[in-house]
């Protein structure tokens, strides 16, 4: 038996005792505390909503999403969400086409604008939404970027 | 120990433009090494602002956000001098806490 295989066999059992212990798998079990990994883990936009704690997320033209329309490189897309709407409590990223949809939920207290900026790393061409929570209720608006390499390969 | 965030903080008519770029990996857990094995995860779960002692803004991130990561922001109240802390922590119980003077 050559080493090589050896060494393959026992890092696999290695895993999978890990892994059935709770050690390891799924993403929840490595969780800071408060942080939501329900949320984390929805592969689609009403998910998404229902794990942020909403029904369903109402279309609405005042939020904006601001962000290329071409990204030559998914590691980096730099995305900010702005809205002139008052009372917003949280601002949430989402990319459509991702192994898990959330990429960041933000929220804003009084007195911070309604404005975020950061960039995400996105597998292939895909919808952004990008959610609001505005007097309790959740907004969403879309945008589609075009993805030239992807961000998420190995 | 986690490397150092650049924090830069800008009062322009009251509002203050956050601009915070952190030092971090950011594994989502999917990718693998040039051995085939996968990555395990390690990414910034959770980042808090304060001012004055009063949060002006926290995030939850996944492993979605890019490596070193970017978070711009603003908020109204600041005044050029104050000092803003931004504390980050991941999922593998590694933190980090900076400041910065507002200018």
């Amino acid at each position: 038996m050559n080493q090589q295989r050896r060494d393959a066999m026992r890092l696999s059992t290695g895993l999978g005792l890990a892994v059935a212990a709770g050690l390891l798998s799924p993403l929840e079990a490595l969780a800071a505390e408060g942080w939501n990994s329900a949320a984390f883990d929805t592969k689609n936009l009403n998910d998404t909503v229902k794990a942020l704690g909403g029904r369903s997320a109402v279309p609405s033209i005042n939020l904006l999403i601001n962000a290329p329309e071409i990204a030559e490189n998914g590691a980096v897309v730099p995305i900010s969400v702005t809205t002139s709407l008052p009372n917003v409590q949280q601002i949430a990223i989402l990319v459509e086409k991702n192994p898990n949809a959330l990429s960041a939920n933000f929220t804003i207290p009084a007195g911070t604008e309604a404005y975020v900026s950061t960039r995400v790393k996105m597998a292939q061409t895909s919808n952004v939404y990008a959610l609001a929570k505005v007097d309790g209720k959740w907004l969403v608006a879309s945008k589609e970027i075009k993805v030239t390499l992807g961000g998420c390969g190995g | 120990m986690a490397d150092p965030m650049r924090v830069r903080a800008l009062e322009q008519g009251g509002i203050t433009e956050v601009k915070v770029l952190m030092q971090h990996e950011m594994e989502t857990g999917l990718r693998k090494d040039a051995g085939g094995k996968l990555v395990p995860a390690h990414f910034i779960q959770q980042l808090s602002v304060l001012h004055k002692g009063r949060e002006v803004l926290s995030a939850q991130l996944g492993a979605s956000i890019s490596k070193n990561p970017f978070l711009g922001f603003k908020f109204n109240g600041g005044v050029k001098g104050d000092r803003i802390t931004v504390i980050w922590t991941d999922n593998m119980g590694d933190k980090r806490v900076d400041d910065a003077v507002i200018a």
